[in-house]
């Protein structure tokens, strides 16, 4: 059994006076123990909303949540906001991407991790303190008896976000979610973080649910990815055959329109033409059809539903097939 | 299904409404779905109509004394309702009921001259700190600081004392100038908040002249925020206005009718006939109110934040 | 497109110098105070730069955040003020100039915000985006021609003519971005200094936008200083690529040279920082993680302003003199004592050990403001 199964979760936000709209619209997946399961995708394709659900951080009022979502047989979603509360600490950490505005500025680091394990570990202040120091070492936060009591403002991005991450370990959860974990971080320390992150995964056997719209990151991290276009998983695959051979459109699209680092100058990129604006509901229609090179009728009138096929599930009518270079398009 | 259909149907409004909405226009929409704008709204024109037209709908001359009222006053009784004095007599033997319709028109007249002569000035002195910066910003500003660190007030009492007579204007002013920080300091610090924005920092790179940049980029985007203010203001100042005409500092003339001198003089006789203070209470209240959230209505429809 | 939108660089021959950057600094002073500002101290956000950029090519400027690299292009263009040093531009030391003469100035060079929406006055139609450089230059010259003027801008950079009576709340990120290129290429600019162009846009815009940059030069022969964190992106379309760290250029080299063979060890860290989107690769790279942090601008380090983290910093020199940044080869510039040595082999890479990092210092490329809502005034 997986450590988590989210099977059809879908997140409705409501708000009085306008439209509903299906932020998460149907995305099962599972996280194995010692897994790392990336969920990529750009901004509004639901990727963040997910992770608040699992966790159950979205608002109380103005969202409806169906689904569920089994953390080792427990559906989350029908928990007590109490029980939640005990679970997310102890069984789920979350590491967000603004460490600044995660944490809270008028409390001494060394407070913030205690917190945590004083209440969901029971452990007396003094010990507790021993093991935030201990904690904030194994981040790699140097000087960690000094640090316990400075506030937040006090550290550097990269150190925050290692505070942070030591504040989500701290009660050896079994499933860790990152939401764009590095994204407001530098290069430099997006590399340290993300070596932080592998090697945590390795060590501990935490399972990591990695959320990102760079695939690069993705590239070098997660074992199995998910990629998410309008709320909806459209193309799931190990991540070697993933980036190998990107068979939905959409992966395609985004794989041939970034630069690479490494690749030849002056090959000129291939764009996703249009925009997220773009997209029709999924009700009776492919949501990406009016951005895709491949979209054919079928894409306007009938939805997708998401096949497996070869250890690979696909959402797609026209896939494209394996070894075709990126579609030449005309620039919208 | 319903939501597709829904959805399309969003579709075609944005493609309705592409012909392009400004700001201002997208705000207009979004306070007449609002019901508290629409509450708002409702109450101050009803109170400003009230005010245009009160002198002419009187049922009586509000500032007559009437015999028939004077002949049931005495010194432990003012009359309650009767035929053709609604509410009854006020305590000089006057028409409670014209007084109040009348008192609109005054109370509009005390909050609206308040409330724009502190705009004006505000303006101008938030508007010189924000466009020049620099030591022009520092001194304006610590002479607003100072202004502010007086209790409004007890500004505003020291003002209509050193006007030797009390009156109308002296109210009007004294409450006027207590608000002038207020406004010098929300454009201020909006100006120089978008003297650092992009759009402001692209058009110096435009070369656009740096008159035309304040007039037209800093100043339109800063008023939003003040803009709501002078609602907010115009309900508390009709409130300060009235509380320094019942402290007595106001135009002393017995016959002017105006809540908040109503307010005042009713205390004397709170004890034999309350409504004489009640009334006039409850209409500035309603007023301050409808201002209050006719302000609150526009701070949020014009929040960029809320757009779509 | 017509031959209606010609810069006046495109006659001038390509290669040449058009701007050249002599020892620019631009120090921001950070004041304290309650009553009488004092000023305890500065951030030293752009400190002795020499760059030289030639018309027609993109010159790629890459560092990380605080480095001082949107000051540089912001001191370039007198939007902050430098502190010292000359900004060459066809011949005239922009540094001197004042008042009307450096407005006028401002049509040549032109500048492309990373914030498509922010940059974008939310007040404005397209159509009075688009004028108000025409008119503050003169270049408006009669409702025919600019009607004209103003849709052969919209149809260069991909937007409808339907576009003009709009606001920019009703357009996309990438559409906002395109609305931002044609404000520039409205006066005819030569130069144009693209300031993050792409980052705040989704993944698969930022290639529309990208080959947009790309076509204009190609149709305008214009010059680009492009300033980025990412170096995929700069890398991609620059000719030529400087490397910031902390106020100073590092590094500068072809973007084929600098991917190929990187010479400067901070240049190596970031090279091997960048995540590449192929697992294959990503599973055989070698990293060269640095440690700790960048300091803080404000107080940076003596000598060279990497040796605090430099895995290659030597006892001698790396501490005390700061290295200048020298041609090592042909076209290939680089700021280290030892960087023939680190590239012969004959010095290795150690540990670091992570120096502390105060926040102290202010982000130069944060703006001091004032309060900017009703409750920091109420509630000050």
């Amino acid at each position: 059994m997986a450590l988590l199964e989210v099977r059809d979760l879908r997140v409705v936000f409501q708000r009085r006076g306008t439209e509903p709209f299906s932020a998460v619209d149907g995305v099962s997946f599972d996280v194995n123990p010692g897994q790392t399961v990336g969920l990529v995708g750009e901004s509004g394709c639901g990727k963040s909303v997910t992770s608040l659900a699992i966790m159950g951080l979205l608002p109380a009022r103005g969202n409806k949540v169906t689904g569920s979502v089994k953390f080792e047989g427990t559906d989350l979603l029908t928990l007590s906001n109490r029980e939640m509360r005990d679970r997310r600490g102890r069984d789920l950490g979350m590491v967000f991407q603004d460490p600044l505005s995660s944490l809270n500025p008028v409390i001494p680091i060394g407070l913030q991790v205690t917190e945590v394990l004083e209440r969901h570990r029971d452990m007396p202040r003094k010990k507790a303190m021993v093991e935030a120091a201990e904690l904030l070492d194994k981040v790699g936060i140097p000087d960690p008896t000094r640090r316990l009591s400075e506030y937040p403002h006090q550290l550097s991005g990269g150190m925050r976000q290692r505070a942070l991450i030591a504040i989500a370990l701290a009660c050896r959860p079994r499933l860790l979610i990152a939401d764009e974990p590095t994204t407001a971080l530098d290069v430099t320390i997006q590399a340290q973080i993300l070596a932080l992150l592998k090697e945590l995964v390795q060590d501990t056997g935490t399972a990591l649910i990695m959320i990102t719209h760079d695939l690069g990151v993705v590239a070098g991290l997660c074992d199995e990815v998910n990629v998410l276009y309008g709320g909806r998983v459209v193309e799931r695959a190990e991540r070697h055959q993933l980036f190998a051979e990107p068979r939905h459109p959409y992966t395609h699209g985004l794989l041939a329109s970034i630069p690479r680092l490494d690749a030849a100058r002056g090959e000129k990129l291939v764009p996703i033409k249009g925009s997220v604006a773009d997209n029709i509901p999924w009700d009776s229609a492919c949501a990406f059809a009016p951005r895709c090179p491949n979209a054919l009728d079928v894409c306007r009138q009938v939805t997708p539903a998401l096949e497996d096929e070869d250890r690979r599930s696909l959402r797609c009518h026209n896939p494209v097939l394996p070894g075709t270079p990126a579609a030449q398009e005309v620039p919208a | 299904m319903t939501t597709l259909l829904n959805r399309k149907k969003r579709r075609i409004d944005d493609l309705a409404e592409s012909a392009g909405t400004s700001l201002a226009a997208d705000a207009l929409k979004r306070m007449s779905r609002s019901p508290v704008a629409i509450i708002g709204g409702i109450i101050v024109s009803l109170f400003v109509l009230l005010a245009i037209v009160a002198p002419f709908i009187t049922p009586k001359d509000p500032y007559k004394r009437y015999p028939e009222l004077l002949e049931h006053s005495t010194a432990e009784f003012v009359p309650g309702p009767m035929p053709g004095f609604i509410l009854g007599s006020d305590e000089m033997g006057r028409d409670f009921f014209s007084r109040l319709l009348v008192g609109a028109q005054q109370s509009l007249i005390v909050g609206v001259g308040a409330t724009l002569i502190g705009l004006v000035l505000g303006m101008i002195i938030g508007g010189a700190a924000g466009a020049f910066g620099g030591w022009v910003d520092s001194w304006l500003m610590r002479f607003t600081d100072i202004m502010l660190s007086i209790p409004s007030l007890l500004l505003a009492i020291s003002i209509a004392a050193l006007a030797s007579r009390g009156s109308q204007t002296t109210v009007i002013i004294a409450v006027a100038v207590t608000t002038v920080p207020i406004f010098a300091r929300l454009l201020r610090g909006a100006m120089l908040a978008q003297r650092h924005s992009d759009h402001v920092l692209a058009a110096t790179a435009l070369g656009v002249k740096r008159r035309t940049i304040v007039f037209r980029h800093m100043l339109p985007n800063s008023l939003g925020p003040v803009i709501v203010q002078s609602t907010l203001t115009l309900a508390t100042s009709i409130i300060e206005a009235a509380s320094l005409s019942f402290l007595g500092l106001g135009d002393p003339n017995p016959d002017r009718a105006e809540w908040g001198l109503m307010l005042g003089i009713a205390q004397s006789r709170i004890d034999i006939k309350p409504e004489l203070a009640f009334y006039p209470a409850i209409a500035i209240i309603i007023v301050a109110l409808g201002f209050t959230l006719l302000g609150e209505s526009l701070r949020e429809a014009l929040d960029p934040k809320n757009r779509r | 497109m017509t031959a209606a939108v010609e810069p006046a660089a495109a006659d001038a021959p390509v290669g040449g110098s058009l701007v050249s950057v002599q020892d620019l600094k631009v120090h921001f002073p950070i004041k304290r105070g309650l009553i009488v500002d004092r000023t305890v101290g500065h951030v030293f956000a752009v400190d002795g730069v020499d760059m030289e950029i030639r018309r027609g090519e993109t010159y790629g400027l890459v560092g990380e955040s605080g480095c001082g690299k949107s000051t540089l292009g912001r001191g370039m263009l007198r939007l902050v003020e430098p502190t010292g040093g000359k900004v060459v531009f066809d011949g005239t030391d922009l540094v001197e100039l004042k008042g009307e003469s450096l407005r006028r100035m401002r049509r040549r060079i032109q500048m492309v915000f990373q914030d498509p929406m922010s940059s974008l006055d939310p007040r404005q139609s397209v159509e009075s985006i688009l004028v108000e450089g025409l008119r503050a230059h003169g270049l408006d010259k009669g409702r025919e021609a600019t009607g004209k003027r103003l849709r052969e801008l919209l149809s260069a950079v991909g937007l409808p003519s339907t576009s003009l009576r709009k606001y920019p709340h009703e357009f996309s990120g990438g559409q906002r971005q395109r609305i931002g290129i044609a404000r520039a290429l409205a006066v005819e600019p030569d130069l144009i200094i693209a300031d993050e162009p792409v980052s705040a846009l989704d993944v698969s815009v930022q290639a529309q936008v990208v080959n947009l940059l790309e076509e204009l030069q190609e149709q305008f022969g214009l010059t680009y200083l492009v300033i980025a964190h990412d170096l995929a992106v700069v890398r991609h379309i620059s000719d030529r690529v400087g490397v910031m760290y902390l106020g100073g250029i590092v590094e500068e080299a072809s973007s084929d040279d600098l991917y190929a063979e990187p010479l400067h060890p901070y240049t190596k860290a970031l090279l091997s920082a960048i995540p590449v989107p192929d697992p294959e690769v990503e599973d055989r790279r070698e990293r060269i993680l640095l440690t700790g942090d960048l300091p803080s601008p404000a107080n940076p380090p003596n000598g060279c302003r990497f040796h605090t983290r430099c895995p290659w910093k030597q006892e001698t020199k790396c501490a005390t003199d700061r290295p200048a940044l020298r041609e090592v080869r042909p076209g290939h510039k680089v700021a280290c004592h030892w960087a023939e040595d680190i590239q012969a082999g004959r010095i290795r890479p150690h540990e670091v050990e992570t120096v502390l990092v105060e926040e102290g210092g202010i982000s130069p490329d944060v703006p001091l403001i004032g309060p900017s809502s009703v409750t920091e005034v109420l509630n000050p």
